[in-house]
């Protein structure tokens, strides 16, 4: 089920003249056995939480641990004034808020998981505000994330435990990278030129959060991943091609994971979780039994 | 893997294997009980020992146990609503030995005076797998339809169950079985591809030599 490389996928694409986005649709409602409408209809909810995520964060709530919550807001109120300007403001907003959401116990859409559940809707949201796109293009979009993320699944990995950072703010990156192209009109190719991008230059990229929880450094981590995406689906648009190929450039992300010592793969004991001020956080959480 | 599990799922934060793993471990303990819980004491071993608190771990599993879904609002409510329906719960630490980080033992009561002994982990991405049920080794996901069969060690108990099962049409995906003993207590695991309707779950339970069943089809 699903594809095993880019390659196979932009082939059959080609040869079929299917884009990304039907091949991924088709390949689901026929492995789980259900209509088109429950597979298109299921995305669709995906969209309206994604929504949903970003529209009740609340900038009053802190996480149960007192580490995260409110900084969503500040970008939100700083948003024009960004040097980046208001588009990336929005963004950057976007993938605070939404992270902060997911760390004070909100509903939140993991893609590819929750740590990583703000880059998709941060770069979604500000651009189809800016492009006014239609929902069924929405929804196509979000199918040729899948698609990339598949194929890094399938030949990497996707959790934090597993391969670091990397293969999950990176794996979102490429992801929204490859959508926002395909939104841009970009071809196939292009966006797995973007997804390459996004992934390379995360590439390395570890999984240390402080006290073992998904709050600090991930919130901002998210930040990253988004604004990543965006420059990576410019560049492909420009016309700029990957050296790597995209599939050699997920296997790197494969092999640089599996090199990582288990303290930088979500032990909360390598990086920023074994610095001093990461150590006295850690020790101050409350713990069973202090309730 | 299918692509809602790599765009999905709606979820309650912050971590798909420490909050929504758990409320999932909490609902199929639930199903498996068979029973509305009155008691649970809860158990958490290693990362979900360390961490739970902050993941809101101990929170999720209760809202499971309540019978949420990893979606609902409510699950940072949970303590309250378990106190509102009834449900005396505690929740305490273990060390289990060679179990995976994220682990929990749960020791449960229904409202008939069903009873129920649980380890189940959380192995990433929401996904989880029940190790043990009344202190017999099982390895399940609970992804497909599946019933559990408690029953003496004797020739020709898996054969009554089979045979009802291909009776219905219903297609066997894995079948295990486990015992403590020669001849002693033994647990049989069936997923399968379809889900199987109450009138035979009831007539295996009925039975000669069977101990207890149970059915789960999330």
């Amino acid at each position: 089920m699903g594809f095993v490389s880019v390659k196979e996928m932009l082939e059959l694409s080609n040869e079929k003249q299917k884009e990304i986005w039907e091949l991924v649709y088709e390949d689901d409602y026929n492995e789980r056995n259900v209509s088109r409408q429950n597979s298109w209809e299921k995305m669709r909810g995906m969209w309206y939480a994604m929504k949903a995520s970003s529209e009740n964060y609340d900038g009053k709530i802190r996480s149960h641990s007192g580490l995260s919550g409110g900084n969503g807001l500040k970008m939100r109120e700083y948003g024009e004034k960004c040097i980046s300007g208001s588009f990336m403001g929005s963004v950057m907003a976007e993938a605070i808020s939404v992270a902060e959401s997911n760390a004070c116990m909100k509903c939140i859409v993991a893609a590819p998981t929750a740590g990583s559940c703000g880059v998709l809707p941060a770069v979604l949201i500000p651009y189809v505000k800016k492009y006014n796109t239609e929902e069924d293009k929405i929804i196509k979009g979000l199918y040729t994330s899948a698609a990339f993320g598949q194929i890094i699944a399938q030949r990497a990995f996707i959790a934090g435990a597993a391969g670091g950072c990397q293969a999950e703010i990176g794996s979102a990156s490429a992801m929204a990278a490859a959508m926002l192209v395909y939104l841009q009109g970009g071809s196939g190719e292009q966006s797995a030129n973007a997804m390459a991008f996004a992934l390379k230059s995360l590439l390395g990229l570890v999984c240390d959060p402080v006290a073992g929880l998904v709050e600090v450094p991930c919130v901002k981590r998210n930040v990253i991943g988004a604004v990543n995406a965006v420059t990576s689906a410019d560049m492909a648009m420009a016309g700029i091609k990957s050296v790597i190929p995209p599939d050699e450039v997920i296997d790197a992300m494969r092999e640089v994971g599996l090199s990582m010592p288990a303290a930088l793969r979500e032990t909360g004991e390598g990086g920023l979780a074994a610095t001093p001020t990461g150590v006295r956080i850690a020790e101050n959480m409350p713990k069973l039994g202090d309730m | 893997m299918n692509i809602f599990d790599i765009l999905g799922p709606v979820m309650v934060g912050p971590s798909s294997s420490h909050t929504a793993g758990a409320v999932r471990i909490g609902n199929i303990s639930r199903r498996l009980l068979g029973d509305k819980p009155v008691k649970a004491e809860i158990y958490l071993h290693g990362s979900f020992a360390l961490t739970g608190v902050g993941h809101g771990t101990d929170k999720a599993i209760i809202a499971g146990l309540l019978g949420m879904e990893t979606d609902n609002m409510r699950i940072p409510e949970s303590f309250e609503i378990a106190v509102k329906e009834g449900l005396e719960y505690s929740i305490g630490t273990v060390n289990l030995k060679e179990a995976h980080p994220n682990s929990v033992l749960l020791k449960l009561k229904g409202e008939g005076g069903r009873e129920l002994e649980i380890i189940a982990s959380s192995v990433g991405g929401g996904r989880i797998n029940v190790e043990e049920i009344d202190g017999i080794k099982t390895q399940f996901s609970g992804d497909y339809p599946t019933l559990v069969v408690h029953n003496e060690d004797r020739p020709g108990h898996v054969a009554q169950v089979t045979s009802a099962l291909s009776h219905h049409g219903i297609n066997i995906a894995t079948l295990k079985l486990f015992r403590d003993k020669r001849g002693g207590y033994a647990v049989m695991i069936a997923e399968t591809d379809q889900p199987i309707p109450e009138n035979v779950v009831k007539w295996i339970e009925r039975s000669e030599g069977v101990i207890k069943v149970t059915y789960i089809n999330v």
